[in-house]
């Protein structure tokens, strides 16, 4: 009767097993050290290139749930809008062939934000803002409720409807860089290390992406109204900041760069319309973890995230990588809900 | 059984039985092989929205992730057919089990968490037993037949026997649910709902009654996701645990009505056959079809009416006569509690020592010592900041001390938790009065006096003298949220009293009131007094409490800055000068 279909995201990764020990006499032990060290190795280069990823994901979130205290059960579904606007510009629609297989799908993952940024600001002006900001400011629960209830209709919507529109068979954006590798080493005794060339762009463009929006917040007049308007929607009213235009914006602006992500992580993955919920507890366990109301500490929460999914790799199998995410989030919610790099903390 | 509840529970159980005959006849009508599994389907998911109803819409504590009972109910029935060859009618049993004890394995850390970052949670944990499922191969298990012995393994060729015991299920969680909403259950889980910590000031355990309505809860889940498993025969991790099937719990409720045990009985009455039928006409041009129905319900109900059809309905049709006043019985002035024996004059009854508690570098109270004796009104007057309110959240439990004692009556108040020191003999009433605004005078009281331990007769009993005493008898049937000002302070006082404390904690209890309401609650403090109680009041306005008290303690940044009787305190410099200032005091002098 139900049935959800999800793609496959494991992010493979080359990697050799380790020989059973006891089998083999000294020289094998240090032959599985080596093995261990190239794991490890490779752990690290792909938390850090995956985690930044990440990051720039959990700042979209950190700037709806973070900062504007919106609980937005549908972001890992703008995620997955993301990567279909960038598959339809690039792969399927094919309006940015001209780029060619190397540039093609990460300008796709930049355009994307614009549509998605577009569709954020459309959903907040008609459903979101309804449940949220002045509306419900200062009511018993802060609109959390309604929050969450219009926003788990936006996910089935996008999920189910994204069957309808996108069909259920995974795709991809196709690039060969997705299937080429740096190798670096041999480092320590024959340990190589892999570095995926779509993996390592993405998260060039993830970096740059994160910078420019930081520096937008931070440093100009429109990124302090932001700010302002999302912090205490009340008091900024009173400073003469256009609230309602303000959320919209903010909204819009955390929906088109989770989509960047999207876009991005899009060029190494495969997906299909129920993609997004392996990301949506992602996303949370970054920004509780990075403390909320902290866009720096979204990145970094997402960074440390994606460094447990890598390492969490070395010793589970693929199918429970995700269970431990969750593990994980609940770890983290229960023992430090004001997160490990935030300032501001918010008890639970 | 609360009071008035006898006819209400008569009546639902009167509709209940006609409702459920007349389904089963329906499905005598009903012969499509497909369309009879749909009448099977919904009492099946109908009990899982009553299940979801009693933690979520009771209690408040939004779940997302009520899959994790549903799917361990169906995996226990479907394991538990293919490796010991148990029956499912015993499946189903060792199910619920399960379930209860996943509810509790799950509620002992979750309930730590509040608001979204409960519901968020609990997302958290059907997912991650979907991918353990998926881990363990258990991708795709069906039930295998056992034709020498149909009966014991549920195994039956006339598929409305199916609708009969799902029927028959339902019914069985309806009836739990609306003995749970018309007991002291559904009124501590109303309340925890409306305000939490009201609710533990109040003297109710909130952690104990989300955890037993969790376990309810869980269990008539996974006595759903048993039936479920055995009518469908397949199970696989994502028709289970899935995402869809945590959120048909929300939708089917939300739709109906929250929190009223019929809603999710109208809710899936509608929308598992539109979209059941909507999946089977359309399902293979647009699969999917039935999630993007459920959203859209979900956001229309939402927006368009938030409590759900049965709320809406009710209140635009059939209006009950909510303003008349409920009766209330034995409203005769049961003897005011006899004067407690005062075994020592002037003993103190409060005792506190050295009593320190800082917010980071912020010492907002620091090293306070005062007592308060039997009998006597203790006014604790300071500036704004000056730590009063976190004084008492210090002795009734919502916070704790970084140092010091605090004894009631020789017992220590300190590191116990706001419910017990609610039932140690402390009423407290809030700066921001703190009600739930949806019950009725009488029911809002009533929680303060099951919170003290009374029986459901002594309850209403202590609740309506309550009422007596601060003169609110009249109101007592009004909703909470349509009272005054003043009569909610009187409201939150007889909600204290109800619990026939023997020291009470008054924050600002004239806080906004004009100066005719002021003397009215103070003749009822007056009154108080009269009959013994011992009050500690937290008060600006000067005049009231010269009128009212019988001792001043004076707080300034957290220090005791004066202690005495009324005329010397205000006369003292040190406390002019911190309500006035060092220059009115100068120019006093000069």
């Amino acid at each position: 009767m139900l049935e959800s279909r999800r793609s496959v995201t494991n992010e493979s990764r080359p990697r050799r097993h380790l020989s059973r020990a006891g089998e083999r006499e000294a020289r094998a032990s240090s032959v599985d050290l080596e093995i261990l060290v190239e794991n490890v190795l490779n752990a690290v280069t792909a938390g850090i290139t995956i985690g930044c990823i990440y990051g720039l994901m959990c700042i979209g979130l950190g700037l709806i749930f973070g900062i504007m205290r919106i609980v937005n059960f549908a972001q890992g579904e703008l995620l997955m809008l993301g990567m279909f606007a960038s598959f339809y510009l690039v792969t399927g629609g094919k309006v940015l062939s001209f780029l060619g297989p190397y540039w093609g799908p990460f300008i796709g993952a930049i355009c994307a934000a614009p549509l998605v940024f577009a569709g954020g600001a459309l959903l907040h002006k008609f459903l979101i803002s309804r449940v949220s900001g002045l509306r419900t400011a200062g009511s018993l629960d802060e609109g959390h409720f309604g929050q969450l209830i219009v926003t788990l209709g936006i996910s089935l919507i996008l999920q189910n409807g994204g069957q309808i529109v996108f069909g259920s068979t995974p795709v991809a954006v196709r690039t060969p860089l997705s299937s080429e590798a740096f190798l670096v080493g041999p480092v320590y005794g024959g340990a190589t290390v892999f570095l995926n060339k779509a993996k390592l762009i993405a998260f060039f463009v993830a970096i740059l992406v994160a910078i420019v929006l930081y520096l937008t917040l931070e440093y100009t007049r429109l990124g302090k109204a932001l700010r302002a308007a999302a912090d205490n929607p009340t008091a900024a009213t009173y400073m003469g900041i256009e609230v309602d235009t303000a959320y919209r914006i903010a909204f819009g602006l955390g929906a088109g760069i989770t989509a960047v992500a999207g876009g991005l992580m899009a060029t190494y993955i495969s997906f299909g319309p129920f993609v997004g919920f392996d990301y949506v507890i992602i996303m949370y366990s970054g920004v509780v973890l990075g403390g909320m109301g902290s866009i720096l500490g979204a990145f970094w929460g997402g960074l440390t995230v994606g460094f447990v999914q890598q390492f969490s790799a070395l010793i589970l199998p693929p199918q429970l990588q995700n269970a431990a995410i969750f593990v994980v989030f609940l770890m983290i919610v229960l023992l430090r809900p004001q997160g490990l790099f935030g300032r501001s903390a918010e008890r639970a | 059984m609360r009071q008035g509840a006898g006819p209400l529970l008569r009546r639902n159980l009167i509709v209940l039985a006609i409702l459920s005959v007349a389904y089963l006849v329906l499905t005598l009508f009903v012969t499509n092989s497909y369309y009879q599994l749909i009448l099977t389907l919904v009492p099946v998911w109908a009990l899982f929205g009553v299940s979801w109803n009693i933690l979520s819409g009771y209690g408040g504590q939004l779940s997302f992730g009520h899959a994790s009972f549903f799917g361990i109910g169906a995996y226990t029935v479907t394991l538990s057919v293919v490796y010991w060859g148990l029956s499912p009618w015993l499946g189903i049993v060792l199910g619920m089990i399960l379930g209860g004890l996943a509810a509790i394995a799950i509620g002992m850390p979750t309930f730590r968490l509040r608001g979204h970052y409960f519901a968020l949670s609990m997302l958290a944990y059907p997912l991650a037993i979907l991918y353990v499922l998926q881990y363990l191969g258990f991708q795709e298990v069906s039930i295998p037949m056992h034709r020498q012995n149909p009966v014991a393994f549920m195994e039956f060729s006339e598929p409305r026997i199916y609708t009969l015991i799902a029927v028959c299920l339902l019914v069985v969680g309806v009836v739990i649910s609306l003995v749970i909403e018309n007991s002291r259950f559904g009124l501590a889980l109303l309340a925890i709902r409306q305000n939490e910590l009201a609710a533990e000031a109040a003297g109710i355990n909130a952690r104990e009654w989300k955890m037993r309505s969790l376990v309810v809860s869980g269990m008539m889940a996974a006595v759903a996701g048993g039936f479920y498993a055995r009518v469908l025969v397949v199970v696989t991790p994502d028709s289970v645990f899935g995402m869809l099937v945590s959120a048909q719990a929300v939708v089917v409720t939300l739709f109906g009505g929250v929190a009223s045990v019929w809603g999710p009985l109208i809710g899936a009455a509608i929308l598992v056959p539109l979209a059941e039928t909507l999946q089977a006409e359309l399902g293979t041009y647009l699969p999917g079809i039935q999630g993007v129905v459920y959203g859209f319900a979900i956001i229309a109900i939402m927006l368009l009416s938030p409590d759900g059809l049965f709320w809406t309905i009710r209140d635009r049709w059939f209006r009950p006569k909510a303003a008349a006043p409920a009766p209330v019985p034995d409203l005769m002035p049961v003897s005011p509690p006899a004067r407690r024996a005062i075994a020592q004059a002037g003993a103190p009854l409060l005792n506190v020592e050295n009593l320190s508690r800082s917010f980071g570098g912020l010492k907002a109270v620091s090293e306070v010592s005062f007592s308060v004796a039997e009998g006597e009104i203790l006014g604790i007057i300071g500036p704004n900041g000056a730590g009063k309110t976190t004084l008492f959240n210090v002795l009734n439990g919502v916070l704790s001390a970084d140092e010091g004692s605090a004894q009631l009556a020789g017992q220590p108040m300190l590191g116990r938790k706001t419910f017990e020191v609610c039932r140690m003999g402390v009423g407290r009433t809030f700066q921001v009065v703190r009600s739930f605004p949806r019950l009725p005078v009488l029911d809002n009281v009533i929680v303060g006096a099951y919170g003290a331990g009374l029986s459901d007769r002594d309850a209403i009993a202590s609740a309506a003298r309550a009422l007596h005493q601060v003169g609110l008898h009249e109101q007592s049937g009004v909703a909470a949220g349509q009272l005054t000002n003043k009569q909610l302070r009187l409201m939150e006082l007889a909600r204290a009293l109800a619990g026939s404390p023997r020291l009470l904690l008054l924050d600002e209890t004239l806080a906004g009131l004009g100066r005719e309401e002021c003397d009215s609650v103070l003749k009822v403090l007056a009154r108080l007094r009269e009959e013994g109680m011992t009050i500690c009041i937290i008060e600006h306005t000067m005049h009231a409490m010269m009128r009212l008290a019988d001792r001043f303690v004076v707080l300034d940044h957290g220090r005791v800055l004066a202690t005495g009787l009324p005329r010397t305190v205000v006369e003292d410099t040190s406390v002019i000068e911190a309500y006035l200032g060092k220059k009115w005091l100068a120019r006093q002098h000069a």
